[in-house]
């Protein structure tokens, strides 16, 4: 009987049982940002600890940090604060800091991957729920609270009860305009927003097999959004072609050596797993959120649901300004946001481009384009895509979080409804208290901006291409 | 360790009802933007606090009756989404010392242990017995003896669940495991030795 690569990799990293009853764990690659951890570095100086792995222990900036006006101090003083206190925490630990400037600064999940950090088989840990986007490469990744973060400073490992595995089997071929976005938001949906409450998903199947990395690290990305603190992909020659060549990846002979101990790190072909769920790829279509949770979406063509008796799913439409059993398609949106850790990255901005071009923004709707790095912001720039965006309407601007979540000047305003490519819609998530979030993949927000309203992609753009890229 | 150990908790409550109430509404992400926790009670729920108001209703949080609570009792899901501490850290300086809710969300549960702010679960029904009978009287004190795994109020007690692990970490005052994790850290390094990731595969994998 086989293994799962959940359970290799947590046997390989566990240290010891606590007399607690939890594991503690080993962590290999710990990434820290500056929102959630200055009161754990305060709490390593009252205590005279030291950090124990800096050399395992990257820092960058991508929370508060604005997207234009990048000039010292920040406007927002206590931004300046948080970014100050992550450079003198870094520096006085001796911690490598991605900064403002840094060709290297970016958001913590799109930096991890493009830098060659993220590598499969590893436990990896950050003070971000997002983090379970490293698994995309064989990671199992985990998001932590400040005192956790405290833990992993203090000693390189955490104290953490076991997880099962549920299988998510994605079988066929993705139809016309349907992306990796779709595919999680659909999971998400029909598994419950707290259905992978104790799991970890492993994410597999021909369709999943097919998927570049970019693809996989959306649907990754957003295993929170389902309950499921872990989710994965078992490592095959998409990770290893993408990892080669990075700066921290391993070159020559020793690359061949660490492909070959990725490769035994994958699930076993006889692996038992505790629940398996399949999903039909040929059933999907483009999906749009409706509510205020990541589960309550629907099919673009489909309507909103008309049981205002669900008390939770009344007080959704409400927020929503939505008629029970209204078509979602058609509704207007005030602000356009493509980036985030879900879908910021240089495949999501080259697709939503090529829906832009030799189209326009609508009157009346703000829209930005915000890559999840520098590297993916001078990538682009290299191919031509700020032009494209600019020349249709969109504000181009500079990596970091920006829209998705309102810690930052990019917020909504009042109830304005956002078309986001980002991964929550929870009440006032973007900023503003009343503010209205659709959920829907990039090429979806770029068709949303381009009409000023939910539109079918499809029929917006004829060549919208078929199943996975 | 030296934490607190807590194995009875006792006092009023303070029902917040609907499910999958996730952390952005339990402490929006602009009071996130601050290097320490302290002043974090101010805003618990404060967007919903602010909605209630303008639409004439009183919030939970914002009713006379249940200032003073130190026992939330929550539906489905509760504490979903993001993985700021700052939700369970406000809920704790705000002064609540045990939620009861029908399931947390994985990360705001380990969150809230870090910091010794007891999660317990109950069936739905018994959550909204107890609901019901703090709208009643909500001046009632209802105790959580974690060592019986039980909720007592007057005139109805219920069974709580907490695995086993969690409880005893309560109870002993484990639950800052700072201390547990630097000990014996000769394994640890007996750990990192054998990951050959961290030697960069300089030599073959094992």
């Amino acid at each position: 009987m086989g293994n799962t690569l959940l359970q290799k990799v947590w046997d390989l990293h566990t240290v010891r049982m606590l007399p607690t009853g939890q594991t503690q764990l080993f962590i290999g690659l710990h990434l820290i940002h500056e929102v959630t951890t200055p009161q754990a570095f305060d709490a390593l100086r009252q205590r005279g600890w030291k950090v124990a792995r800096p050399d395992r222990t990257f820092a960058t900036v991508d929370h508060i940090v604005p997207t234009r006006q990048r000039q010292r101090p920040f406007l927002d003083v206590m931004a300046e604060d948080m970014i100050a206190s992550l450079e003198h925490n870094s520096r006085d630990f001796g911690i490598p800091l991605y900064d403002i400037g840094d060709e290297r600064q970016g958001i913590v999940h799109v930096i991890g991957p493009e830098l060659g950090l993220t590598q499969p088989g590893m436990t990896i840990a950050c003070g971000d729920s997002h983090t379970s986007t490293h698994g995309a490469f064989g990671a199992v990744a985990f998001g932590i609270g400040t005192s956790q973060v405290r833990d992993v400073l203090a000693s390189q490992c955490m104290a953490i009860e076991p997880l099962k595995v549920r299988r998510i089997r994605v079988t066929g071929q993705l139809p016309r305009g349907v992306y990796a976005k779709d595919v999680i938001l659909t999971i998400i949906q029909r598994l419950g927003v707290g259905g992978g409450n104790g799991y970890a998903y492993e994410y597999a199947g021909d369709t999943i097999e097919r998927m570049s990395m970019d693809e996989r690290m959306t649907i990754c990305n957003m295993s929170i959004e389902g309950g499921a603190r872990v989710g994965y992909v078992n490592p095959d020659e998409t990770t290893f072609t993408y990892m080669e060549g990075r700066p921290f990846v391993p070159q020559g002979e020793a690359f061949e050596r660490a492909k070959a101990w990725w490769r035994s790190m994958a699930s076993d072909a006889d692996a038992v797993y505790d629940d398996e769920v399949v999903i039909r790829a040929e059933e999907l279509t483009p999906v749009v959120t409706w509510g205020v949770n990541p589960g309550q979406s629907i099919g673009v063509k489909e309507r909103v649901p008309a049981n205002t008796a669900n008390q939770q799913v009344s007080d959704a439409l409400t927020y929503m300004g939505l008629t029970p059993g209204q078509p979602i398609a058609g509704m207007k949106v005030d602000v356009a946001f493509i980036g985030s850790c879900t879908n910021g990255r240089l495949s999501d901005l080259r697709e939503a481009a090529r829906i832009v071009r030799g189209h326009h923004v609508a009157k009346g709707v703000k829209a930005l384009v915000v890559p999840g790095s520098a590297g993916v912001q001078k990538a682009a720039e290299r191919e031509g895509l700020d032009a494209a965006f600019r020349e249709a309407g969109f504000e181009w601007r500079d990596a970091g979080c920006s829209m998705c979540l309102g810690m930052n000047p990019d917020k909504l305003e009042g109830n304005q409804v956002c078309a986001a490519s980002s991964n929550r819609n929870f009440k006032g998530r973007q900023g503003s208290p009343t503010g209205r979030t659709l959920l829907m993949s990039p090429a979806m927000v770029a068709a949303a901006a381009i009409t000023g309203r939910v539109t079918d992609v499809r029929e917006l753009v004829e060549d919208v291409p078929a199943g996975v890229r | 360790m030296g934490a607190e150990e807590i194995q009875m908790i006792e006092g009023r409550a303070l029902p917040m009802r609907g499910e999958d109430m996730d952390t952005d509404r339990i402490m929006p992400a602009r009071f996130l933007k601050s290097i320490t926790f302290e002043g974090l009670e101010q805003h618990v729920f404060e967007d919903d606090r602010l909605e209630a108001k303008r639409s004439g209703h009183v919030h939970p949080f914002d009713e006379p009756t249940y200032q003073g609570a130190s026992i939330l009792l929550a539906g489905r899901n509760f504490g979903t989404g993001s993985s700021r501490e700052h939700a369970p850290q406000g809920l704790r300086r705000w002064g609540i010392r045990a939620v009861i809710a029908e399931s947390f969300a994985e990360i705001f549960f380990g969150n809230s242990l870090m910091i010794g702010l007891a999660c317990v679960t109950a069936p739905a029904r018994d959550v909204e017995a107890l609901m019901a009978l703090v709208d009643r009287d909500p001046k009632a004190t209802l105790r959580i003896d974690l060592k019986a795994r039980t909720c007592q109020a007057p005139g109805l007690t219920i069974a709580i669940s907490i695995p086993d692990h969690v409880r005893d970490m309560l109870m002993t005052g484990a639950w800052d495991t700072t201390g547990l994790l630097l000990d014996r850290y000769e394994e640890v390094n007996a750990v990192s030795a054998r990951l050959p990731y961290l030697g960069g595969f300089s030599s073959s994998p094992r």
